[in-house]
C-alpha cells in the first residue's frame, strides 16, 4: 500500500481469507503459518479496510501447512522515474505482495520453497457512488434489510479474534465476574447476555484494557491482554459504551475529527465522510451533537467506532434507552456490519436483539453459564413439546395423550390447552390429531412449542444451570 | 515512553475548540485578567514620584507581582475541570478506549489550558506596560522599565507558574469526585505562589536577577516532577470504576 508512517505501519493488518472464510489477520512483514485441511483452496488477502483482491488457488496435501507473509510494495526514492510511475499507479491501484509457501510440517526451509505471488489489491468501489477511495475506507452501505434472526454463517477457522481464559475481576470483596472463558472468531457477532450487574460491561472494559483483570488471561485481536499492550490493543479495537459520550458543544464532524486524530488516521476527511454515510448521518454532519436525539447520538457513536476500522467492535448495550424505531436502525447497522465480516462483541440484556443479531451468545451472571448458538441452547435446555388447544376442555385428557408413539408425557397448560413432551413432533403430531378428531374433539391448534431466547435466559439465570462452554 | 505528537495536538485542538464554544469560559478568561489589571494600574498611577527609591520600588514591584497571579489563578479552574469534567459528561470512557496514552492526554490538556492562560497573561502585561509608558509619571515609568529582574521574572515566571497551577489542578481533577470540588481545591494551587509574592512584597526575598533565575529553575523542576506524579496518579480503572486498580 505504498509508504506509510511508522504509526500507520503499526496499525496495518491484512485479513486472510481462505475459501471465503476469514481465518486471521496478518501484519505487514510478518510471516504466518496456518494449518489447512488437505485439498484445493483459495487464498485471498484483503485489507481490513475492505479491499478486493484476486483469489489465488493452492493445493495442500496431508501434513502441509500454509505459510505466507505480506509486503506492501514500497516506494524507491532513488530512481525518480520509478517513483513517479509508482505515484501514478498508486492513485488508481494499490498493490500488495504476498509470499506464499506450502510447507511440510517438518520442514524448516521457508525461503527455499517459497512461491512469490503478486496479488493486485484494487480498492473496492465505496458506497453506491462507486467512488474509489483510500485503502482504509469503511464498509460502505452497512444498512441492511430487516431479518428476524441471525442467518446461518460458516464457522470461522484458524486463530480467534478474542480468546478469554479463566478471566476474573474483583473489586475488593465484590466479584464482578469470575473464571470467564470463551472465544470469538473473526467475523462473528457474539452476544454477551446477562442481567444488570452480571459483569458484562466490566468484561468489556477489561478486554478493552480499561480495567486490569484480577486473574486469567486473554488475547484480543491476536495481542495478549496486558497493560503493556494496552495501546496496541486499543489501536485495533473500538468500544462503544452504553452512553456514546459525545462532546455536545462540538459538531458531529468535529467529534469524529477528534477521534480520527487520536487514532492517527490518514485521510481522516474521507473516512469521516464514509463513516457518516454508513450510519446515514451525512446530512447532520454539521449539527452540534447537543442538538441530536438520543438515537442520532447513538448513531454518531457507531460512526466513531467505525472510523478506525477495528478488528473487533465492542458494542455495550447499543440500543439501551432507544425507542423501537431507533433500535431498529441500530440493529440494521449491526446486521450490515455483520454481513461485511466485522467482528462484533455485543453486550445486551435485550434477548430479541441477541437472537436477531448474534451468531452465538454467552450468558453471564458473574460466572459464565453457557455459550452457544441460540438454537443449540434451546435444544440443550428444553425437551421438544407439542401444544394442543381445543375448543372445550377434554373430559379425560389421559385417554387421548397416552399410548401414542412419540409422546413421552403431557401436562395441562390452562383449561383447554395441553403441552405434550414428545421425542419427535413429526411422528407424534399426526397421531394426536387423528385421535382427537376421531373422537369428535374440536381442535383449535396443534403445533410445536417455540422456546424463545427469553425462556433460555430465564432457565439459565433463575435455575443457575451451568451449560457447556463451547 | 514514545509520545505521539499528532495525538497530543488532537487533544489540544479539541480542548481549545471546546473552550471557544463555552461562553462562560471565554467571558471569565477575559474578565479575570481585566479585573487583575485594574489594581496595578491604579496603584502605579497613584504612586507619588517624590517617594524614596525604596518606597517607589514597592509601588512598582507589588503591582507587577500581582499581575503574575493571573497566570496562577486563571488556569487552575480550567485545569481542575479537565479530567473530572470529562468524567461527569460521560466522555472520558470513550476517550480512554482510544490508543491515547495517559501522558499524551495530560500533556494535551495541560497545553490547552496553558496556551490561553499564558497568552492572556502576556497580553495583560503588555497592556500594563504600554499604559505605564504612556500615562504614568516619568519617574514611575522609569522605575518600572529599569527594573530588569522583575520584568524578566514576570515574563519568565508566567508559563512556569501557570504550569504549576495546571499540574496541581489536573492532579485534583484526576482524583476529585465532582467538578465543583475539583475547582475549589484547584484554587489552592495559587496559595504557594501567592505566598512567594507576599514574601517579595514584604521584602523577605529581594528581587534580584539571581533570585529570578533560581526561582525559575526551581519552579521548572517542580513542574516536571509534578507532571510525572500526575501521570502516575492517572489510573484508568479508578477513573472509570471509582476503584483503584489492583495489579
Amino acid at each position: 500500500m505504498g509508504q506509510r508512517s511508522s504509526h500507520s505501519e503499526h496499525a496495518r493488518a491484512w485479513t486472510v481469507v481462505i475459501d471465503g472464510i476469514v481465518v486471521t489477520t496478518i501484519s505487514n512483514e510478518r510471516t504466518l503459518e496456518i494449518p489447512v485441511e488437505p485439498g484445493q483452496h483459495l487464498l485471498r488477502v484483503r485489507s481490513t479496510r475492505y479491499l478486493f483482491s484476486p483469489e489465488r488457488s493452492f493445493e495442500v496435501v496431508a501434513g502441509q501447512v500454509v505459510r505466507f507473509s505480506c509486503h506492501p510494495r514500497s516506494l524507491s526514492p532513488i530512481i525518480f522515474t520509478r517513483w513517479l510511475v509508482w505515484l501514478l499507479i498508486s492513485l488508481v491501484k494499490h498493490e500488495l505482495w504476498i509470499a506464499l509457501k506450502l510447507d511440510d510440517a517438518d520442514s524448516a526451509d521457508f525461503n527455499a520453497r517459497a512461491v512469490a505471488a503478486r496479488v493486485d489489491v484494487t480498492p473496492r468501489a465505496i458506497g453506491v457512488r462507486g467512488r474509489p477511495t483510500d485503502s482504509r475506507a469503511l464498509p460502505s452501505d452497512v444498512r441492511a434489510t430487516n431479518v428476524t434472526s441471525a442467518p446461518a454463517r460458516p464457522p470461522t477457522i484458524g486463530p480467534s479474534a478474542l480468546v478469554v481464559n479463566g478471566l476474573s475481576k474483583r473489586f475488593g470483596e465484590r466479584t464482578a465476574f469470575a473464571d470467564v472463558s470463551f472465544d470469538v472468531g473473526y467475523g462473528e457477532v457474539f452476544g454477551f447476555l446477562g442481567p444488570n450487574g452480571a459483569g458484562k460491561t466490566t468484561t468489556v472494559r477489561t478486554l478493552g484494557t480499561l480495567i486490569t483483570p484480577t486473574s486469567g488471561s486473554a488475547t484480543v485481536a491476536g495481542i495478549p491482554l496486558s497493560p503493556e499492550n494496552g495501546v496496541e490493543i486499543r489501536q485495533r479495537i473500538a468500544i462503544m459504551p452504553e452512553s456514546p459520550g459525545l462532546y455536545l458543544r462540538l459538531s458531529v464532524t468535529e467529534n469524529l475529527e477528534y477521534f480520527a486524530g487520536l487514532y492517527g488516521l490518514r485521510h481522516a476527511t474521507t473516512r469521516i465522510k464514509d463513516a457518516l454515510e454508513a450510519v446515514n448521518l451525512s446530512d447532520r454532519a454539521s449539527d452540534l451533537c447537543g442538538g441530536l436525539s438520543k438515537g442520532l447520538r447513538q448513531r454518531v457513536g457507531l460512526a466513531r467506532t467505525l472510523l478506525s476500522d477495528p478488528a473487533i467492535m465492542f458494542l455495550d448495550e447499543p440500543t439501551s434507552g432507544l425507542d423501537p424505531v431507533a433500535s431498529l436502525e441500530v440493529h440494521n447497522l449491526i446486521i450490515g456490519l455483520r454481513e461485511k465480516g466485522v467482528t462484533i462483541f455485543l453486550t445486551t440484556h435485550r434477548l430479541d436483539e441477541a437472537e436477531k443479531l448474534c451468531d452465538r451468545v454467552a450468558f453471564l451472571n458473574t460466572t459464565l453459564r453457557t455459550v452457544g448458538r441460540t438454537v443449540d441452547l434451546r435444544e440443550q435446555l428444553f425437551k421438544r413439546s407439542l401444544v394442543v388447544t381445543t375448543l372445550a376442555p377434554l373430559k379425560d385428557p389421559d385417554q387421548f395423550f397416552t399410548g401414542i408413539l412419540g409422546v413421552d408425557d403431557w401436562r395441562s397448560d390452562g383449561p383447554n390447552s395441553y403441552v405434550l413432551t414428545v421425542s419427535d413432533p413429526k411422528i407424534a403430531a399426526p397421531e394426536v390429531t387423528r385421535r382427537l378428531v376421531g373422537a369428535g374433539v374440536d381442535v383449535l391448534f396443534i403445533g410445536e412449542a417455540q422456546h424463545s431466547l427469553e425462556d433460555v435466559y430465564l432457565e439459565l439465570i433463575a435455575a443457575g444451570v451451568e451449560g457447556d462452554q463451547t | 515512553m514514545n509520545l505521539d505528537g499528532p495525538r497530543i495536538r488532537a487533544v489540544v485542538r479539541k480542548e481549545l475548540l471546546d473552550y471557544r464554544r463555552k461562553r462562560a469560559i471565554v467571558v471569565s478568561m477575559f474578565l479575570l485578567p481585566i479585573l487583575f489589571l485594574v489594581e496595578p494600574i491604579v496603584s502605579i498611577f497613584l504612586a507619588s514620584p517624590v517617594e524614596s527609591n525604596a518606597a517607589l520600588d514597592k509601588y512598582v514591584i507589588l503591582p507587577l507581582l500581582y499581575l503574575l497571579l493571573i497566570a496562577v489563578v486563571m488556569p487552575s479552574t480550567l485545569a481542575a475541570f479537565t479530567v473530572v469534567g470529562e468524567r461527569e459528561q460521560g466522555t472520558l470512557e470513550p476517550l480512554l478506549t482510544t490508543p491515547l496514552r495517559q501522558l499524551e492526554l495530560i500533556l494535551g490538556k495541560a497545553a490547552a489550558v496553558m496556551i490561553p492562560s499564558v497568552a492572556l497573561s502576556y497580553l495583560v502585561y503588555g497592556i500594563f506596560l504600554v499604559a505605564v509608558a504612556l500615562f504614568a509619571h516619568p519617574a514611575i515609568s522609569s522605575a518600572v522599565f529599569h527594573d530588569g529582574p522583575i520584568l524578566l521574572a514576570l515574563f519568565l515566571f508566567a508559563p512556569l507558574v501557570a504550569g504549576w497551577s495546571v499540574v496541581v489542578g489536573m492532579a485534583v481533577s484526576v482524583r476529585a469526585s465532582e467538578v465543583r470540588v475539583a475547582q475549589q481545591l484547584g484554587m489552592l494551587a495559587s496559595l504557594p505562589i501567592t505566598g512567594v509574592v507576599v514574601l517579595f512584597a514584604i521584602g523577605v526575598i529581594q528581587p534580584t536577577f539571581t533570585t529570578a533565575i533560581a526561582f525559575a529553575a526551581g519552579i521548572l523542576a517542580i513542574d516536571v516532577l509534578a507532571l510525572r506524579i500526575v501521570s502516575r496518579m492517572f489510573d484508568r480503572e479508578r477513573l472509570i470504576t471509582g476503584t483503584k486498580a489492583t495489579r
